[in-house]
């Protein structure tokens, strides 16, 4: 390990430090981690937040088998070879999770669910799948977090509740640091939350504005109206619980700004609305261009959600739900999302990489994945692990496996392992699946 | 008749943590099977903090501890739950050509049972 220091002699209990590594635990992926390495344990996580600290001194290998079959321990190998086997009997298969891993491990999964025309699809669906499919509705005025942290004099976090979230976005990135244009740090930008729950973010803000449930989208086409100088009545007040003048004060503060950011949260996705709330912050975002520079960010959640857009999409041309069982990629949400799948009864058999689909899903989904075959890789025995019909225990990226993550703002991060894991990783473990089909299907052509 | 209220699922810090220690700990399962209600509302049908409640919709039905919401933090008529497999258990499966349930925002019924 190239970033590690020995520093005690090997006959001693090893101590390592690590230093640089990423946490990928949310979407921050940060990676600024100190970490101290005991005896294949992680003692001290330095610059780490609560959830960060929970993430790396909590990890441990668990003891279970390599692999499974229906809850018998077998052979890699055996394991590998039913895997093989699934995929290659089942007329849709359906490829899931991924946000857990490596862009390395989703290149092939992505690979994998092509050579037998199945569906992949990842956590993204059930999360900021509705900004997916804003994006190519209205396009993205995007930006780095490295930009937010050096520019941003104007942040409006919606719809979500970073200081629990992800406790370290206000003072690393968006809020509190000092930045090339904005030297005084937190007193030169002004920061408003916009939620239907006065949560422990809004105490960092200078202001909160609580909007009634279901009306982000009334709310934001009203703040679109404003921008470009038409009227709205103050009867915007009762369906929305925000006063017109509260509404014209911010729009006219947000087109003064020198350069703003809308980070907005899963409380715009998960409700009524869905694409809809997205694709109107985004043109709100697109909108005061015209007046001054604004974008608009999704706070992603999972370490490498992001990663797992990115490769989906420069794989296949789109970032989830994509079917691949024409030889070209389709893209339908609703149609090749896991959760519709499942509850359809439509998928014949499921690969789940690192990811808990039975502990998530609504019933009637969850009632489907049961009664087909499942490949589950996961480190822990989680509950999709439990019924898979082959199980394999693996590495736990970013801690045990080194790779690539995305952080939430598409920018590539390298993870450096603190210590090495018995178990294999998701690249090794999917590599071996698929050379097996691979194999088989040309001795069968 | 139980008055009706629209249940929003989230992420917390307590929620993060134990997840990590682990989803069979009795901390997680505390964490994410405790419903959160403003105090008006609670005062108002003759809740108090810990007692057991209902919570249920078309979907599903679970009975749970219910807090008071610290002051100001939540309007009447909400509640709050922290993200787990209580509150997918009363999540619709409908997803609207989207790929995505209604995982916030869910229309429930609540009523006390028992003091807690």
């Amino acid at each position: 390990m190239s970033v590690a220091e020995q520093t005690q002699e090997s006959t001693l209990p090893s101590l390592t430090i690590v230093k640089d590594a990423a946490c990928t635990f949310c979407g921050c992926v940060c990676d600024d981690m100190e970490l101290t390495v005991e005896n294949n344990r992680i003692t001290k996580a330095k610059n780490a937040c609560v959830l960060g600290k929970a993430w790396f001194l909590n990890h441990h290998i668990d003891d279970r088998p390599d692999a499974t079959i229906k809850g018998q321990p077998v052979s890699y190998e055996e394991a590998i070879e039913y895997a093989a086997d699934i995929l290659l009997n089942a007329r849709n298969p359906v490829t899931y999770g991924l946000s857990d891993t490596t862009c390395e491990a989703q290149r092939v999964a992505v690979a994998i669910t092509d050579w037998v025309g199945g569906t992949v699809d990842t956590t993204t669906s059930v999360c900021h799948g509705p900004s997916g499919m804003a994006f190519q509705g209205v396009g993205e005025v995007t930006a780095t977090l490295g930009e937010i942290k050096n520019r941003a004099d104007c942040v409006i976090y919606w719809g979500g509740n970073p200081a629990e979230s992800h406790p370290r976005h206000f003072t690393r990135y968006s809020l509190t640091p000092k930045g090339q244009f904005l030297p005084n740090g937190r007193k030169d930008r002004y920061a408003v939350l916009i939620d239907v729950r006065k949560t422990k973010s809004a105490k960092a803000m200078d202001e909160f504005i609580q909007i009634k449930p279901r009306c982000d989208f009334e709310l934001i086409w009203a703040m679109r109206a404003l921008a470009k100088g038409v009227e709205v009545g103050p009867e915007i007040e009762q369906k929305t619980g925000v006063p017109l003048a509260q509404l014209q004060a911010l729009v006219d503060r947000m087109k003064t700004a020198k350069f703003g950011v809308i980070l907005f949260g899963m409380g715009l996705t998960m409700t009524r609305g869905k694409h809809m709330n997205t694709e109107a912050v985004l043109s709100l975002a697109r909108d005061l261009n015209k007046f001054t520079r604004w974008t608009a960010k999704p706070m992603r959640g999972h370490g490498n959600v992001t990663g797992a857009d990115n490769v989906v999409s420069w794989s296949t041309g789109y970032p989830f739900g994509v079917n691949l069982s024409r030889g070209y990629p389709r893209f339908n949400p609703g149609e090749y999302t896991t959760s519709d799948l499942l509850l359809r009864g439509e998928a014949d058999a499921a690969m789940i990489i690192a990811s808990d689909p039975m502990s998530n899903f609504c019933q009637q989904a969850r009632d489907h994945f049961v009664r087909i075959p499942t490949i589950v890789l996961d480190p822990k025995l989680s509950e999709s692990a439990k019924v898979a019909t082959v199980a394999f225990t693996t590495a736990t990226y970013g801690i045990n496996v080194a790779g690539t993550a995305y952080r939430m703002d598409d920018v590539p991060i390298y993870l450096r392992p603190a210590f090495q894991s018995k178990y294999r990783s998701d690249y090794e473990i999917l590599k071996a699946i698929e050379t097996r089909i691979r194999e088989r299907q040309l001795a069968a052509s | 008749m139980p008055e009706t209220f629209i249940l929003i699922p989230g992420r917390t810090s307590r929620q993060g943590t134990t997840l990590n220690e682990g989803k069979y700990t009795d901390d997680y399962k505390d964490e994410t099977n405790t419903l959160i209600a403003s105090g008006d509302d609670m005062r108002r049908l003759g809740i108090a903090d810990g007692d057991l409640v209902r919570m249920w919709n078309e979907v599903g039905s679970v009975v749970l501890p219910c807090k008071s919401a610290s002051a100001g933090e939540m309007p009447s008529g909400l509640l709050f739950i922290s993200y787990g497999p209580t509150s997918c258990h009363l999540m619709k499966a409908e997803t609207h050509g989207s790929g995505m349930p209604d995982s916030k925002g869910m229309d429930v019924f609540l009523e006390r049972v028992a003091t807690g």
